[in-house]
C-alpha cells in the first residue's frame, strides 16, 4: 500500500477513534459524579492581566474550599449540598462567535452543569440566547452593559453583579459631593462600547446634577492604543478642573505612565471608574486625592466581614496579593449559585433539576463577600448592590484608599423596567426596590 | 499657547515612536521580500525583555541611570537570539515561495511567539516605569513634555541616518543593494546572497526589539502588545511603499500628523485615522509614496 | 485523464450532511454548519487567489453581508432568512462592485493592504454606530423562512443547519463550473502572466473585477448565515485578524478544488475548538505549529493529500 494513503487512513482511524470516545464519554452520566462548572474567562490577551486570571485564581481557591467545607456559614456544606464540585477552564479570548461555539461545546461536547463566566459585555449578549436554547443555566459574572436584561428577558441566564451604570452615576455623585464647585470635565475613554457607556452615563449625569460644568475635551483613543502623547496635550489645554477616564488595565497604566511626569493630574482632579484591579501596581504614579471605583462594594471597599475574610485569606495563599474586583465577581456567582442549588435542593433532597435551581435563584438574596447581594432587576434574574467610591493617599509607598463613600443601591440604580439613560436624564428618582 | 504647535510636537514624537517600530520591517522586506508579521513578536519580546532586565536592575538598586544601557542590552541579546533562530531555523527553507506563503510562514511564527511569550513572562503586564520621567522633563508654552520624548526622536534620526549611510555610502551596503535589484544577478557576481539575508533579518530583528525596549517605560508591557502594534508599522511601511526608507520615514511623519491633529481636533475620528491615510495614499500613489517601479514580465 | 469527481462528491456530501444532520451531537452540527460559513467566505478567497489576488480586508465583506442581514430587523423588522440572505447578497455585491472598479488595478501585498485599510473603515464607522451597539454589536434572531415561523420550533437548528449546507452547496457547483468555463480559466493566466492575457485579447481588469465581486458576495453570504446560525453579530467581523484567519484557512486548505475551503474551513474550526480545550493556555501556538507543518510539507494545501493519494492508487 502506498505510503501516504496509509497514513492517511491512519489519521481517519484516529479521527474516528477520537470522536467515538467523545461520545461514550457524553453518554455516560451518573448521579455520584461531582457537579461539573465551565468557567469561561480571559486567560490571553490584555484583559487576561487585570480580570481574566484574577477571576480563574478566585474560582480555582473557591471551589477547593468550597469542596473542603471550609467556606464560613451559611456556605459550609460541601460543595453544593455536599456534592462535589468540578471546573473546567476555557478562555475567553477570540470574540463572541468562538465563544457562541465554544459555549456549546462546554454543555453539549463536555457536558457542564452550569456555566460560569464571561466578562467582555459583546460575549455576554451573545452568549445569552445561546445559553437560552441549550437550556443550560449560566452566569454572566462580570460584564457591565445593562442591554443584557434591558432588551430581552431570559429564563436560564443570571448575573450576579449589579450592572455597570451605577459606576458612572456613583463616580459623578461622589466627585460632585466631594468637589462641588466642578467647573469643567474632560473625558478620556476607550472608543468601544464600555467607554463609549460609561462616558455617556457620566456625562449625563453631570448635566443633570450640574448642568452648569462644561465639557472641554472628550478624547476617545483606540483599545489597546498605549501611546497617549498628543491625547495628554489636549486634556492639558482643556485644562479641566476633572478628567473622568473609564480605562482600565494596561491601557490605564500607561496613560498614568505618561500623564504623572507632564503634570496632567497636578491640574485635574481624576475620576477612575475602573482603578481599583490595578492599584497596588500603579504605587508612585497613582496621584493623591484620585477617585477610584471598584464597580460595587469589592476588593478595597468590601467591608469586613466572615466572607470576606475567607475571599481574602484564601486568595492570598495562591496569588500572594489581596483580590480585586473581578475575583469579588467571581466569588458572587458561585456563592449565589451554591445558594440557589442548595435552597432548591431542601432538606435532603437529591440533585434538584435546572428548572428548581432557577426557580429558587430568582429573587433571591444573598451573602457575599462584597455584602448582600439581590437579584431584583430583570425578573430576577439581574443582581443589584449598593456600591462605594473612594479616594487614593499613598502611605509608605503603598496606595491606599480613603474616605470611602457607600452609596445604597436605589440612588445609583434604575428600577425595573426603566431603561439607564432615560432614569439619569429624568433626574434619577429613586425607585422603589 | 497654539494648539498648532501642539500638535506639531505630538505629531513627531508620535512620528518617531512610528519610524522606529517600523524601519525594522521596511529593511527586512526591502531585502527579502518578506512582510514579516513576526515583527511585532520581535517588538513584544524587546519590551518583555527590556522591562524584566531593567526592572531587575532598579531592584537591585543599581544606577537607575543604568537602566537605559541594560534595555539596549537586553534588545541587542532578544535580536541577536531570536533573529538568527527564526531565520536559521525556518525562513531559509522557505525563500521563493510566494510573498504571500511567508506572510503565512511569519503569521505563524506570530501566533507561537504569542503564546511564548505567555508562557515565560505570564499575563500580568510588566510596568517599567522609572526610565521615562528620570532624564526630566522640558516645557513648550504651558505644556510639559518628558525628556525621553527627545531621546525617542534622536534615535528615530540616529537610526534612519545611520540606515541611510551604510546602504548608499559602504561596500557592503551597495551589496544589499545588488540583492534587493536582483537576487539572483548578484549570487552570480559572486555576493554572498545566504549571509546578507542571514545578517538583514537579524538587524531587522534587533530594531524591532529595540522599539519594544524603547517604548517598555512608556507603556505598560502586557500580552496582545505586538499585535496593536504590527498593524500600525504594516501601514506605514505600506505608505512610505514597500521597502523604501525615506518613504517609511515619510509615511511616520505624515501619519504621526495625522493621528496628532484628529486627537486634538476630532479626537473621535482617531480610532480610523491611519486607515483613511492609507486608503488615501493607495488610491493616489497605488504603490505608496516611494515606490520602486519594477519590470513587468513578459 | 482521470474524470473529475468533483460534482459527484459534492451532491454526496449534500445528501449525506442533510440525512446525517439531526443524527449528529448538536455541538458537531453547530461546528459543520460554523465551518460551512467559514467555507463560503474562503471559497470566495480561493476564487481571488487563482487570480493572484489575496486580500487582507476580505473582512470587510463578511462582515457587511452579516450587517445587512442583521439590521434588516432593527432598522424595517424584516428576519426572513430569504430576505436577510438576498440583503446580504445585494449589499456585498453593490459593495464590491464600486471598490472593485479602484482595487481591480491593484496587484500582491497592494491589493492586501488597501482592501485591510476599507475592511479596517467599517470597522471604524461600526463600532462608532452606538445605535448598532457600538463593539458589543447586537443579537440577531431570524424569525421565519419564506414567511413560515421557524424561530422556537424544534427544528430551528437543524433548518438553518439545512440553509447552510444547500447554499454551501449551490455556490460550490456554480463556482466548479465557473473555473471550468473560458472566463474561470483566465483567472490562472492571469496569475502566471497579465501581459500575456492582454495580448490575447482578453480583459485582465474585467476578469479581476468579476471575480472580486463573486468572492465578496460569497464571503456576504458566508457572513449572513454566520449571523443567522451564531445569533450574534459584532464589528470584530470586519477587524483585521478575522480576514488574517480567511487567508490562514485558504492556505491551510489549498485551491485546488472547490471542496477544499470547506474541508480546510471544517479542520481549522475543529483544531481549534479542541486546541480551546485540552490546551486553553497554548491554542494560539498550537495554530502556529499546524500551520507551518503544512506549509513546509504540504505547499499545495491539505487538499493535495488527496490529490497525491488518487495519483498512488
Amino acid at each position: 500500500m502506498d505510503g501516504n494513503f496509509s497514513r492517511l487512513l491512519k489519521t481517519a482511524a484516529a479521527v474516528l477513534a477520537g470522536a467515538a470516545l467523545t461520545i461514550i464519554c457524553a453518554t455516560g452520566h451518573a448521579q455520584d459524579k461531582p457537579i461539573r462548572i465551565g468557567l469561561v474567562t480571559f486567560l490571553s490577551g490584555p484583559a487576561a492581566g487585570p480580570f481574566g486570571v484574577p477571576a480563574k485564581i478566585a474560582a480555582e481557591a473557591i471551589v477547593d474550599s468550597l469542596n473542603a467545607g471550609k467556606a464560613p456559614a451559611p456556605y459550609n456544606t460541601k460543595g453544593f449540598g455536599g456534592t462535589p464540585l468540578e471546573l473546567t477552564i476555557v478562555d475567553e479570548a477570540g470574540g463572541a462567535t468562538k465563544q457562541v461555539t465554544e459555549l456549546r461545546n462546554l454543555v453539549e461536547r463536555q457536558n457542564v452543569d452550569f456555566v460560569i463566566g464571561y466578562i467582555s459585555s459583546g460575549d455576554c449578549l451573545a452568549v445569552a440566547p445561546v445559553a437560552e436554547e441549550l437550556k443550560t443555566l449560566t452566569i454572566l459574572f462580570d460584564c457591565g452593559t445593562p442591554r443584557v436584561f434591558e432588551e430581552a428577558s431570559y429564563k436560564y441566564v443570571f448575573r450576579t453583579r449589579a450592572h455597570a451604570t451605577m459606576d458612572a452615576v456613583a463616580g459623578a455623585l461622589y466627585l460632585l459631593e466631594n468637589r462641588p464647585a466642578v467647573k469643567s470635565y474632560a473625558g478620556i475613554n476607550q472608543n468601544y462600547a464600555w467607554g463609549q457607556d460609561s462616558w455617556a452615563d457620566f456625562s449625563a449625569v453631570m448635566a443633570t446634577l450640574k448642568p452648569e460644568a462644561t465639557i472641554t475635551s472628550s478624547q476617545m483613543p483606540k483599545f489597546g492604543a498605549g501611546q497617549y502623547g498628543p491625547e495628554i496635550s489636549a486634556l492639558l489645554q482643556a485644562n479641566s478642573d476633572v478628567i473622568h477616564s473609564s480605562l482600565w488595565g494596561g491601557d490605564l497604566e500607561a496613560f498614568m505612565l505618561q500623564g504623572t511626569p507632564r503634570g496632567l493630574f497636578n491640574r485635574s482632579q481624576l475620576v477612575l471608574v475602573a482603578g481599583e484591579p490595578y492599584l497596588h501596581r500603579l504605587a508612585g504614579n497613582m496621584p493623591d486625592g484620585t477617585i477610584v471605583g471598584a464597580r460595587g462594594p469589592n476588593g478595597v471597599y468590601a467591608q469586613k466581614s466572615a466572607l470576606n475574610d475567607w475571599l481574602r485569606q484564601i486568595y492570598k495563599e495562591r496569588a500572594e496579593i489581596y483580590p480585586n474586583y473581578p475575583a469579588y465577581s467571581v466569588a458572587m456567582a458561585f456563592l449565589g449559585l451554591k445558594a440557589a442549588y442548595e435552597k432548591a435542593r431542601g432538606a435532603g433532597g437529591g440533585a434538584p433539576a435546572t428548572d428548581e435551581v432557577i426557580k429558587a435563584f430568582e429573587f433571591l438574596n444573598f451573602d457575599s463577600p462584597s455584602g448582600k447581594v439581590m437579584m431584583k432587576l430583570g425578573k430576577g434574574h439581574q443582581a443589584v448592590t449598593g456600591t462605594a467610591y473612594g479616594t487614593t493617599r499613598t502611605v509608605n509607598g503603598q496606595v491606599t484608599v480613603g474616605n470611602i463613600k457607600y452609596y445604597p443601591l436605589e440612588r445609583v440604580q434604575p428600577p425595573e423596567g426603566v431603561k439607564s439613560l432615560d432614569w439619569i436624564k429624568s433626574g434619577m428618582k429613586p425607585g422603589k426596590w | 499657547m497654539n494648539q498648532l504647535v501642539a500638535v506639531l510636537i505630538d505629531g513627531l514624537i508620535y512620528s518617531s515612536w512610528l519610524f522606529i517600530i517600523a524601519v525594522g520591517l521596511t529593511l527586512i522586506y526591502g531585502v527579502m521580500k518578506i512582510l514579516n508579521i513576526a515583527h511585532g513578536s520581535l517588538y513584544a519580546l524587546g519590551a518583555y525583555g527590556a522591562a524584566s532586565l531593567a526592572g531587575y536592575w532598579i531592584n537591585q538598586g543599581h544606577a537607575p541611570m543604568g537602566s537605559y544601557a541594560v534595555m539596549l542590552v537586553a534588545a541587542i541579546l532578544v535580536g541577536l537570539i531570536a533573529g538568527p533562530v527564526i531565520e536559521r531555523g525556518l525562513l531559509r527553507f522557505m525563500y521563493g515561495k510566494d510573498e504571500i506563503v511567508l506572510v503565512l510562514v511569519t503569521y505563524a511564527v506570530f501566533l507561537i511567539l504569542e503564546d511564548f511569550i505567555k508562557l515565560t513572562w505570564g499575563v500580568d503586564p510588566y510596568f517599567l516605569y522609572q526610565p521615562y520621567s528620570l532624564l526630566g522633563s522640558f516645557d513648550v508654552g504651558d505644556l510639559t513634555y518628558p525628556v525621553y520624548n527627545l531621546v525617542l526622536f534622536g534615535v528615530a534620526v540616529l537610526i534612519g541616518v545611520t540606515l541611510a549611510w551604510v546602504l548608499t555610502k559602504t561596500r557592503r551596503g551597495k551589496m544589499l543593494v545588488a540583492v534587493i535589484h536582483d537576487r539572483e544577478m548578484a549570487g552570480a557576481m559572486g555576493i554572498n546572497v545566504s549571509l546578507v539575508y542571514f545578517v538583514t533579518f537579524t538587524v531587522g530583528a534587533m530594531l524591532g526589539a529595540v522599539g519594544g525596549a524603547l517604548t517598555a517605560p512608556m507603556i505598560s508591557v502586557q500580552p496582545g502588545i505586538g499585535a496593536e502594534t504590527i498593524v500600525l508599522a504594516f501601514a506605514v511601511v505600506v505608505i512610505g511603499g514597500l521597502g523604501s526608507l525615506p518613504g517609511a520615514a515619510l509615511a511616520a511623519v505624515l501619519v504621526g500628523l495625522v493621528r496628532s491633529a484628529a486627537v486634538h481636533y476630532r479626537p473621535e475620528l482617531d480610532l480610523f485615522s491611519i486607515y483613511f491615510v492609507m486608503a488615501i495614499v493607495l488610491i493616489v500613489r497605488p504603490r505608496g509614496l516611494f515606490s520602486i517601479q519594477e519590470a513587468r514580465k513578459i | 485523464m482521470k474524470r473529475d469527481l468533483t460534482v459527484r462528491i459534492l451532491i454526496g456530501a449534500l445528501i449525506v450532511l442533510l440525512l446525517a444532520g439531526p443524527l449528529l451531537p448538536r455541538w458537531a452540527m453547530f461546528l459543520i454548519n460554523v465551518s460551512l460559513c467559514y467555507g463560503l467566505v474562503v471559497l470566495g478567497m480561493m476564487l481571488l487567489m487563482r487570480t493572484g489576488l489575496v486580500s487582507f480586508g476580505h473582512g470587510l465583506y463578511y462582515c457587511l453581508g452579516a450587517y445587512a442581514a442583521g439590521t434588516l430587523d432593527v432598522l424595517f423588522g424584516i428576519s426572513d432568512i430569504a430576505v436577510m440572505l438576498l440583503a446580504a447578497i445585494a449589499a456585498t455585491g453593490v459593495v464590491s462592485a464600486l471598490l472593485g472598479l479602484l482595487l481591480r488595478k491593484y496587484r500582491d501585498i497592494f491589493f492586501a493592504m488597501l482592501s485591510l485599510a476599507f475592511s479596517m473603515i467599517l470597522y471604524g464607522l461600526l463600532v462608532k454606530t452606538s445605535a448598532l451597539g457600538s463593539s458589543d454589536g447586537f443579537n440577531v434572531a431570524a424569525k421565519t423562512l419564506f414567511g413560515i415561523r421557524i424561530a422556537g420550533t424544534e427544528f430551528e437548528r437543524y433548518l438553518i443547519f439545512a440553509i447552510t449546507v444547500v447554499t454551501a452547496f449551490v455556490a460550490a457547483i456554480c463556482i466548479h463550473k465557473y473555473r471550468g468555463s473560458h472566463r474561470g480559466r483566465l483567472a490562472e493566466a492571469i496569475r502566471d502572466n497579465e501581459l500575456r492575457v492582454e495580448y490575447m485579447g482578453a480583459s485582465v481588469a474585467n476578469t479581476v473585477h468579476i471575480n472580486y465581486v463573486m468572492s465578496a458576495v460569497l464571503a456576504g453570504l458566508g457572513g449572513a448565515l454566520a449571523a443567522i446560525s451564531v445569533g450574534h453579530i459584532d464589528p470584530e467581523m470586519a477587524y483585521w485578524t478575522t480576514s488574517g484567519e480567511f487567508v490562514f484557512v485558504a492556505i491551510l486548505a489549498g485551491t485546488g478544488n472547490v471542496l477544499a475551503p470547506f474541508l480546510g474551513a471544517f479542520i481549522f474550526e475543529t483544531i481549534r475548538s479542541f486546541a480551546y480545550e485540552y490546551s486553553p493556555n497554548t491554542w494560539q501556538m498550537a495554530l502556529g505549529i499546524t500551520m507551518l507543518i503544512v506549509i513546509m510539507f504540504l505547499p499545495g494545501g491539505l487538499w493535495s493529500l488527496f490529490t497525491r493519494m488518487r495519483k498512488a492508487a
